[in-house]
C-alpha cells in the first residue's frame, strides 16, 4: 500500500507543504496543517477525532459524510479542507444543546428511523439543511429533497416521518419565540 | 488523490495569470472535479481555488435578461425569485439534477464543464478516447444503455450528463468568458462540441480561460415551458432522456418554439428545424410527434440504447404537450 501511494507521486517533486486551514468547528475554533488533497470528511475525523460524520461513498453519492457549512448542508467528502478555511462547521457532535437532543434526533429514536445507523448522522445532518432551507412541506417533497441520502437498511418510510414530526416541533418551536 | 498543490485566486486575472502553468485546473464546488481526481481520471498539479472570487451575483441586464454569475451556486440559482417566475424551465432543469447537498455546492459554471458520466471514461482499467486519445472505446461493443443516440462518433458515444444546460441551450444562453487573450461571448449553441477524432475535448475553452457569467435573454417562455426527465429512478440519477421544451402560444397556435434535448448526445441536442415545424401550426401531438421526428431524424442506436429514440420522441410529445398546456409560472 505504501508502495503504491508513493507510485502515484512524480518521483522528482516534494511533498507540497502543508496549507493552514482555521474552521470553527460546532462552535470551537481549530487551527489545522493538512496537506492539499485533505477533504473536509478526513479532516473532521481523522484530524479532529469527529468521527460521527461517516465515509460511505466517497464519491458524493450516499450522503453519510452530510454536514453543514456556515448553516447549508454539503458532501463533505468532495471539498478539500482548505477551500472552507474560515468557515463554521456543524457536524452531528455540534446539533445538541448541553445534553438535550435536538428536535431530529429525539425524532428519529421516536420513530425507530435506522436499523444499522451508519447512515444516520448524513440522515441528521441533511434533514437540518432541509428544515433550514424551508423548500418542503409535503411527504413527497421531503423525499425528493432527501434523495442525496441513501439508507441501505431502508428505514425510508420512517425517516420521513421522523423529518416531518421534528419540521413541526421546530415551527412550534419558532412561532413560540418572542 | 496524487499529489497536488493548492492556491487561492484573489481576482479573475490573477485566476487567469496562474492557470498558464500546464497541469493547472481551477476548482469552485468540486462536486466532479474531486470526484474525478479520487477515480484518477483526472490529475491536475496545481489546483487554483477560485470560488471566492466576487462572480456569484444574479443581475438583471440592461436587455430585459438575466446574468447568473459563474460561481452562483446552483440551488441558489434555482430558488432565485427571478429565476422561478421569468425562466421556470431553468429552475425546474437544475432541481432534477443531483441532490440538494450537491446543489449547494456545485456552481453553474462547473455544471457547464462536468465530464461525461460514462462508465468507461470513469474506469481507468478500461479504454477511453476521452480519457487517453487513441486508447479506444469500451463503450461501443460493451455496456452502452446511457450512451449517444445522436452527434456520436466511432471514437466516442459518451453524452454530456448536465439538466441545467439542456434548459441553457433551450433558452439561447450567452456564455461569458474572460481568458488569456481578453473577453468573449459564446454562444450556447457553440460552447459544448461534438466528439468528433478529438473526443478529449468537451467544450470551446482555451486553456487559461475562466467562465465568469452565463447570460439568458430576456424571453424566458415563462408560460409555456417545461423540463421533463426521464430516468431509471424517480430522484437523483442522470437522464437517459431529458426536454427542455419552451412555446410560446396564440390561442392553440404555436408562435414561437425552442426544443432541447439531453441524455442523448454529447451536448445538448437542438436543431432550428424541428422547432420550425411547430411554428404556425396547432398545438397537438401529432404535430409535436412530427416536430420529435425532424428532431431525431439521424438518431441512431447502438446494442442497449436503440430504445431512446422511441422514449425520445414520447418525451417530447409529452413535453410539448405539458408546456402547451401550462398557464403561468409554477409557484416559487
Amino acid at each position: 500500500m505504501a508502495q503504491l501511494k508513493a507510485s502515484l507521486r512524480p518521483a522528482t517533486a516534494p511533498p507540497p507543504e502543508p496549507i493552514p486551514v482555521t474552521l470553527t468547528v460546532n462552535g470551537v475554533e481549530r487551527t489545522l496543517h493538512l496537506a492539499p488533497w485533505t477533504t473536509l470528511l478526513d479532516a473532521l475525523r481523522l484530524h479532529l477525532d469527529l468521527t460521527g460524520t461517516k465515509k460511505g461513498c466517497d464519491h458524493g453519492q450516499c450522503g453519510a459524510c452530510t454536514v453543514l457549512v456556515d448553516g447549508r448542508r454539503i458532501n463533505s467528502c468532495l471539498t478539500l479542507a482548505a477551500m472552507q478555511d474560515g468557515r463554521k462547521v456543524t457536524t452531528i457532535e455540534g446539533l445538541t444543546t448541553g445534553d438535550a437532543l435536538h428536535p431530529l434526533q429525539e425524532a428519529f429514536i421516536e420513530h425507530d428511523a435506522f436499523q444499522c445507523g451508519y447512515c444516520t448522522p448524513g440522515q441528521i445532518c441533511s434533514a437540518a439543511g432541509l428544515i433550514a432551507e424551508g423548500k418542503a412541506s409535503t411527504d413527497d417533497e421531503i423525499r425528493e429533497l432527501m434523495s442525496g441520502n441513501l439508507c441501505r437498511c431502508g428505514a425510508y418510510p420512517n425517516i420521513v416521518a421522523a423529518i416531518r414530526q421534528a419540521m413541526a416541533a421546530v415551527a412550534t418551536k419558532a412561532e413560540g419565540a418572542p | 488523490m496524487r499529489s497536488f498543490t493548492y492556491a487561492r485566486a484573489d481576482s479573475a486575472a490573477d485566476a487567469v495569470g496562474r492557470a498558464g502553468a500546464s497541469g493547472t485546473a481551477f476548482v469552485a464546488g468540486g462536486t466532479n472535479l474531486l470526484d474525478l481526481m479520487k477515480a484518477d481520471v483526472v490529475h491536475p498539479e496545481r489546483l487554483v481555488d477560485i470560488s471566492r472570487l466576487p462572480l456569484d451575483r444574479i443581475e438583471d441586464t440592461a436587455e430585459g435578461g438575466l446574468r447568473l454569475g459563474a460561481l452562483a451556486r446552483n440551488a441558489d440559482t434555482a430558488y432565485d425569485e427571478r429565476v422561478q417566475t421569468r425562466y421556470p424551465m431553468l429552475s425546474k432543469a437544475i432541481l432534477a439534477g443531483a441532490s440538494a447537498q450537491l446543489r449547494n455546492m456545485a456552481t453553474n459554471g462547473g455544471n457547464l464543464l462536468q465530464r461525461t458520466r460514462c462508465y468507461y471514461f470513469y474506469d481507468t482499467a478500461t479504454p477511453c478516447n476521452k480519457r487517453e486519445p487513441g486508447s479506444g472505446c469500451g463503450a461501443i461493443g460493451g455496456v452502452n444503455r446511457i450512451h449517444a443516440i445522436l452527434g456520436a462518433s466511432d471514437q466516442c458515444i459518451a453524452v454530456h450528463p448536465s439538466d441545467l444546460c439542456v434548459a441553457l441551450a433551450a433558452l439561447e444562453a450567452v456564455v461569458q468568458v474572460t481568458g488569456p487573450e481578453g473577453e468573449r461571448s459564446i454562444p450556447f449553441a457553440e460552447f459544448h462540441r461534438l466528439p468528433g477524432d478529438r473526443p478529449e475535448i468537451d467544450t470551446v475553452l482555451r486553456p487559461g480561460d475562466l467562465i465568469t457569467a452565463i447570460d439568458l435573454p430576456a424571453k424566458g417562455f415563462a408560460e409555456h415551458s417545461t423540463y421533463l426527465k426521464i430516468r431509471d429512478r424517480a430522484s437523483y440519477a442522470f437522464a437517459l432522456v431529458s426536454v427542455a421544451a419552451g412555446l410560446e402560444m396564440d390561442g392553440g397556435t404555436v408562435r414561437d418554439a425552442r426544443l432541447a434535448l439531453g441524455g442523448v448526445a454529447h451536448k445538448p441536442w437542438r436543431d432550428p428545424e424541428a422547432e420550425a415545424a411547430l411554428i404556425g401550426k396547432p398545438a397537438t401531438p401529432d404535430q409535436f410527434r412530427g416536430a420529435a421526428r425532424v428532431l431525431l431524424r439521424d438518431a441512431k442506436g447502438h446494442e442497449h440504447n436503440s430504445f431512446k429514440i422511441e422514449l425520445a420522441e414520447r418525451a417530447i410529445v409529452r413535453a410539448l404537450t405539458e408546456a402547451a398546456e401550462r398557464k403561468g409560472a409554477p409557484r416559487p
